[in-house]
């Protein structure tokens, strides 16, 4: 763990010093990878660590998104209370789609989050009045932390680093937690958990829960970063992207959606500047995780690294996450 | 080293002197300037953005990427159509590429999405996209669109079905999307005040796989329908209604994209004699629309249409205006240049801008028709120089909300 902590620490402060070797454009896009981590690292609470697969996951953000938008604008809240009425509502409705979705697990959970994303993308899309349709909403300008003004790329990008590295050391801790043992015990062997006692369904809904309220967080800072929310961000495209991202960086490890995330936000940002067939390239990059790495490029590289320094006698493939989820429960 | 009278001198001397001897060779040689291009190359709004990319590359492919004597390099982008990307994009263009001006975005979704950044950055922006409002109550002013807004060419639709087609009664289908919203919102505000009624709309959701169930609806004791699709929607939409047997009963009379030029030829001699409207047509008789006509036949096989029509339109608006700017250099000049000029040779005739930046020029009435064999939409009735608010002065048309679904009330809907 504590070589851990120090890889973590490493990659922080690298992470600090990429406004001093990359020009705006890059830590912009910088910016907006750090977005799209956390959105995908809160996804990975319920499809990688809970089992559940969801394809409704852009509503929260999306809601999150347009919340703040709409409070700010029309009702004319001031930007600290917009934010947090914004995180409050999606997270209200994580909770609210959560007891709907939770009624089934697997395939028939997967369409239920995909229908009640899609109700969601319904009323940004029709509901005019509300949401302006599909114009979208501007957000006119971005909220100043502490008095700290953020509207420059660099300013925005140590705000979202910080919003970044706080919510994934929270989310670390929980996943560490004795809950992140039981929602993986939950995941693994629910009917063991159950004759253990526990209440596998409260399990499952409090991790969607959070999901949803970390969903939203990465929310506000698309929104702050794009000053612009339209129904694109709740469509169904948003939430299978960044499930692409939580499976090919690998799901049920921290690191993983954030190395999907930037995958995939690089090859639409960057690689389709050059190839005209980007999102063939992403295919195709996904297509060879899944014939060469199926749990994800993040376990993959792990696991080679391992062969390559473990002497090799040792190796035993068989060996998963499953004895140590029995052992912490 | 001591800097005395005589270095001063010297040293002015040779300054005067390379000036002099230096601005013919600047003259000679413009600074080359660089203008971003996004567009659509990937998902559903791939068409008309590869359509547009083909305008604009004959364009300059005529001009040898020189416009106004000032070397242009062309810098394209694909945004894929979503708003997250565009802004990206635009950010790539202006930062990395350090573009002139830009020419796109195509949806409005993204026109929306750029439009601070656009502010912020002063970069002069030729778009495509469509929605009323983008030079209307959310005007941009570094933004102009040479083409024409959803509904500044279906009021003229509106006014020629009461007018000339001495139509009473009408029904409406559209693309249930902003830009059906807004085009039928034009229809049916000029038909009404010519005194028709508009007395049933429709709005089938873009992505529907089949029109029956709205076709089924349709009021048959109308005079005609005025049908405003995107994409390829109009064609499906034609084929079916054609199928039902509506054909020989309910003229149809088609928004800008719903018969368009790249359309037109699957559509098969069932569609001789639909009415349609739009600020373009392959047919329109001036030499520059002959030449790019000729262009797009020979290097793409196709007719141009809406899209392909719109960029080739754009390069010549640019290019009147780096003469008038001389160059690139300066935003703010080229910007007022943009805005001021009247480009009189452009394929889709002479075009000016009002101060909110859209287009003023010909809007034409459009009829399928054959000509050497291939089904042309040929004008019939040219009305020139339209503005977006019709003939309603500007501050009178901005005070309504913009045109919706609902705005304006349709008073006289039956069933």
């Amino acid at each position: 763990m504590n070589r851990n902590a120090i890889l973590a620490l490493l990659g922080v402060v690298l992470l600090g010093f990429v406004p001093f070797v990359m020009d705006d454009f890059f830590i912009n896009l910088t910016s907006q990878i750090l977005c799209y981590a956390l959105f995908a690292v809160s996804l990975n609470l319920i499809v990688g660590y809970g089992g559940m697969t969801s394809l409704g996951h852009a509503a929260y953000f999306g809601i999150a998104a347009y919340g703040v938008t709409w409070l700010h604008t029309v009702a004319g809240w001031g930007q600290l209370s917009s934010a947090i009425g914004a995180v409050a509502v999606a997270t209200f409705t994580a909770a609210v789609f959560g007891v709907l979705a939770l009624r089934a697990s697997g395939l028939s959970f997967l369409m239920i989050t995909l229908a009640l994303g899609q109700i969601v993308w319904g009323v940004a899309y029709r509901w005019v009045g509300l949401t302006q349709g599909d114009n979208g909403m501007r957000f006119p300008v971005r909220p100043e932390p502490l008095g700290f003004n953020i509207n420059g790329a660099t300013s925005f990008y140590y705000f979202s680093l910080i919003v970044f590295v706080v919510s994934v050391y929270i989310i670390w801790r929980v996943v560490q937690s004795p809950f992140g043992a039981g929602l993986r015990g939950t995941k693994d062997q629910p009917r063991r958990m159950r004759m253990l006692g526990h209440n596998v369904w409260m399990i499952r809904w409090v991790a969607f829960i959070m999901s949803g309220f970390w969903a939203a967080i990465a929310g506000l800072l698309f929104v702050y970063y794009q000053k612009f929310v339209s129904p694109y961000t709740v469509s169904l495209q948003q939430s299978a992207e960044v499930l692409l991202m939580t499976i090919l960086g690998g799901a049920g490890t921290l690191t993983g959606p954030m190395v999907g995330a930037v995958i995939v936000t690089l090859v639409k940002n960057v690689a389709s500047s050059y190839v005209e067939r980007w999102n063939a390239l992403l295919g195709l990059i996904f297509v060879l995780a899944v014939v060469f790495m199926p749990t994800g490029l993040v376990p993959g590289f792990r696991k080679l690294w391992k062969r390559r320094t473990a002497p090799p006698p040792a190796s035993t493939p068989a060996l998963t996450a499953k004895p140590s989820t029995e052992h912490a429960s | 080293m001591t800097v005395n009278r005589r270095t001063v001198i010297k040293g002015l001397g040779v300054g005067v002197g390379m000036a002099a001897l230096g601005a013919p060779a600047v003259k000679a040689q413009p600074k080359p300037i660089r203008v971003g291009f996004m567009t659509v190359k990937t998902g559903p709004l791939a068409s008309g953005g590869i359509q547009m990319e083909q305008g604009l590359a004959l364009y300059m492919k005529e001009r040898n990427n020189i416009l106004a004597g000032v070397p242009v390099e062309i810098v394209t982008v694909d945004s894929g159509g979503a708003p997250a990307v565009a802004r990206t994009k635009m950010q790539e263009l202006v930062e990395r590429n350090q573009i002139s001006a830009m020419i796109g975005p195509l949806s409005t979704q993204e026109a929306l999405a750029l439009d601070d950044y656009i502010r912020e950055t002063k970069t002069p922006t030729l778009s495509v996209a469509a929605a009323d409002d983008m030079t209307q109550r959310r005007a941009n002013p570094w933004f102009v669109r040479v083409t024409s807004t959803s509904s500044q060419c279906s009021q003229v639709m509106g006014d020629y079905a009461a007018k000339e087609l001495k139509y009473k009664r009408c029904s409406t289908i559209a693309d249930d999307i902003a830009y059906g919203h807004e085009q039928n919102a034009g229809f049916q505000a000029t038909f009404e005040t010519e005194g028709g009624k508009i007395v049933q709309k429709l709005w089938p959701p873009l992505a529907v796989p089949d029109y029956g169930t709205y076709i089924a609806q349709i009021n048959t004791k109308v005079d005609g329908m005025f049908a405003a699709f995107a994409g390829s929607n109009g064609f499906r939409f034609f084929r079916q209604f054609n199928e039902y047997g509506l054909r020989n009963k309910i003229p149809l009379l088609g928004g800008m994209t719903a018969f368009d030029e790249s359309l037109l030829q699957q559509m098969g001699d069932d569609a001789l004699g639909l009415l349609s409207v739009n600020y373009y047509s392959a047919t329109i008789d001036n030499p520059s629309n002959k030449r790019f006509v000729e262009g797009m036949r020979r290097d793409y096989k196709v007719d141009p249409g809406y899209y392909a029509a719109a960029t080739y339109t754009a390069g010549a608006v640019l290019e009147a205006a780096l003469k008038t700017a001389g160059g690139g250099g300066d935003k703010q000049a080229l910007m007022d240049a943009l805005r001021n000029n009247k480009v009189e040779d452009t394929c889709r005739g002479p075009v000016a801008f009002d101060k909110y930046g859209n287009v003023i020029g010909n809007v034409y009435i459009r009829k399928v028709a054959k000509q050497d064999g291939r089904l042309v939409n040929a004008v019939i009735k040219t009305y020139e120089n339209v503005s977006q608010f019709w003939n309603v002065k500007a501050e009178d048309f901005l005070k309504n909300p913009v045109y919706s679904r609902d705005y304006p009330p349709a008073k006289f809907l039956e069933n």
